[in-house]
């Protein structure tokens, strides 16, 4: 079973992210790979384990960005593969998944590609499904267990309802959400693997595509407006006093 | 205002989400709206578009619509959209609505402006806004190709009044799917019992690490460490739940409270759980990291209730009371309770 994993690098989630000057700052916090990137690593790791082949860790982004691709390899992927031109540094949605699309078609005989359920920068969630579409397979998105793989896959997909099983057929693009289960650490001997491994740099002409022309553009990304909040803290002799002046504050503000 | 505007309205098992009729709400300050129905047995939904405000109404209503799947689903708007031409397509930003969205786009070779939480018409055109970054910053974007796909965040855009008087004839769809667009199968369902989801809670209480942290409870003795704390964890966790049943709210949690095992993931609030927007989000023994702030932060009132009165989350709080939730909070449920007559 050939079995990719998309992952992408991000500023941390405990980073204070502003805008400066017209430039996202993101301060001196550290670049690491996508926290839900992480989650379909592990699944990714397990489906190889249980049903056997190899994992492969695909980036895309700068060339010495190596967070994520290094993370991937140190939890305990096989090989990676960097897509990275200048041409795709406007790129949209579509583009990045037209992008990644054709270097999945590369590598070849893909089962399964597995996707994080977003990023965390962009928070667009929607490259597994474009991706999927692109390909022509069977999009799996916000999937929280893998029941069976075999011929087909048994997937349980979270929605705002619950659970929906479903059972598609391979190749599929899986993207993977937290109830999967905890993302295992990377080992010692993992990260020195890491530190060694070669990466191969995929520009457009080696997928064979033209510069996909992005669509959405960005006109400006601002900081959201300060709001004025009026803190009152609520005191009185006892727990009891407190919580009725408390109550009856909260009913003032009429949003209930 | 000329402009064909279509709405995707997301429903399951034949009711539709509420956020549908936000999404509604959004397309008819552009114009005329269309609404889109899909699905099996959803010729109520497709009277109640026409009461929520829809122009006119498009139903694809077929068995081999009963289940979602994205592949018929995105097939068929794919072709209706390419016969007639829309300027924008609108949907509520559900995992459904999220997912056919995209997969339209690739059909359809255009954009999707994702999570959008505020519209601008300009000369140029559609300039919407969504928050990046869990909402840490906003970006405004804009879609150069047509149809220009948006979806609307839940909550963002007023969900208009239901007018019953107002109907129409909905128009039906040829349901023609191949066999090649269906590529997975859906054998069953387990459905979550009850409760608020909270994307679309106007009421939100929440749980964090504090509420494992009342000194005052024993534990039974023949439980390891870890399940003792668990034990805790579910005595304040019912007085979070008491509040938010009251309230009819929703109940979420840190993402401490998750991690260690408290509840389960789908409560999380924070930029690796759920971003949200109520009215009143009161939080419990939550001390506030910037991930949990950046997921609730425009929240309309905020009420913290921490034993720390340092805690970060008091800088939001617009009331706040430095005091253990255990002592506060069955007596703040009682009062409330008494407050709205209950």
């Amino acid at each position: 079973m050939k079995i990719v994993v998309c992952v992408k690098q991000v500023p941390d989630s405990a980073a204070a992210v502003t805008v400066q000057d017209g430039q996202i700052s993101w301060g001196d916090a550290p670049l690491v790979i996508n926290p839900w990137d992480e989650y379909a690593v592990e699944a990714a790791l397990q489906t190889a384990a249980d049903h056997g082949g190899k994992v492969i860790a695909l980036g895309m982004g700068a060339e010495d960005d190596r967070e994520a691709i290094k993370h991937a390899l140190a939890m305990g992927c096989k090989e990676a593969i960097q897509v990275s031109d200048s041409a795709l540094s406007d790129v949209d949605g579509l583009g990045a998944a037209k992008a990644l699309a054709a270097a999945i078609q590369k590598i070849g005989d893909v089962d399964l590609v597995f996707f994080g359920k977003q990023a965390i920068d962009s928070d667009t969630g929607i490259l597994p499904a474009m991706v999927a579409r692109t390909l022509g397979w069977p999009a799996l998105t916000l999937i929280a267990a893998i029941d069976e793989v075999g011929e087909t896959i048994k997937v349980q997909r979270g929605t705002e309802e619950g659970r929906q099983m479903v059972t598609s057929k391979l190749p599929a693009v899986v993207s993977i959400t937290k109830d999967y289960g905890e993302p295992r650490y990377p080992s010692f001997m993992g990260i020195r693997k890491a530190a060694r491994a070669k990466v191969p740099v995929w520009k457009l002409g080696d997928l064979g595509i033209e510069a996909p022309a992005a669509v959405v553009s960005w006109p400006d990304v601002i900081n959201p407006p300060a709001r004025e909040i009026v803190n009152e803290i609520i005191e009185g002799e006892t727990p009891q006093e407190i919580a009725e002046k408390l109550a009856e504050k909260i009913m003032a503000e009429k949003v209930l | 205002m000329s402009d064909k505007i279509w709405v995707f309205i997301d429903q399951f098992k034949g009711v539709a989400l509420p956020a549908s009729w936000e999404a509604l709400g959004a397309g008819k300050t552009l114009g005329e709206v269309t609404a889109l129905v899909l699905g099996a047995g959803v010729d109520g939904i497709a009277q109640e578009a026409f009461h929520y405000g829809a122009d006119h109404v498009l139903v694809a209503d077929s068995d081999l619509l009963a289940d979602y799947r994205p592949e018929p689903y995105a097939g068929l708007l794919s072709k209706l959209a390419a016969d007639a031409s829309p300027d924008v397509i609108f949907f509520p930003t559900t995992t459904r609505g999220r997912e056919l969205a995209a997969m339209l786009a690739v059909d359809l070779n255009t954009g999707v402006l994702v999570d959008v939480t505020a519209l601008e018409q300009t000369d140029d055109g559609i300039i919407a806004t969504r928050p990046i970054y869990a909402g840490k910053l906003l970006a405004k974007v804009q879609c150069s190709a047509s149809p220009q796909i948006i979806t609307t965040r839940g909550r963002a855009f007023p969900k208009p009044e239901a007018d019953p008087s107002r109907s129409g004839t909905p128009e039906t769809v040829d349901v023609a799917i191949s066999d090649d667009e269906i590529l997975t199968e859906v054998t069953g369902y387990a459905e979550t019992e009850g409760g608020v989801s909270l994307a679309d809670a106007a009421v939100i209480v929440s749980g964090g690490r504090g509420v494992s942290n009342n000194p005052k409870l024993e534990p039974p003795a023949d439980l390891s460490d870890e399940e003792q704390e668990k034990w805790r964890a579910q005595q304040g966790f019912k007085l979070v739940n008491d509040l938010a049943e009251l309230l009819g709210a929703a109940v979420g949690a840190s993402r401490a409270a998750v991690d260690a095992g408290y509840i389960p993931y789908a409560h999380q609030v924070g930029q690796t759980g759920k971003v949200v927007s109520p009215d009143l989000y009161i939080a419990c023994g939550i001390s506030g990291a910037i991930q949990h702030l950046a997921g609730m932060r425009t929240s309309k009132t905020i009420v913290a209730i921490n034993k720390d009165p340092d805690a970060p989350i008091f800088k939001l709080a617009r009331f706040g009371v430095v005091g253990d939730l255990y002592d506060i909070l069955p007596p703040l449920t009682e009062a409330l309770k008494a407050q709205l007559g209950k």
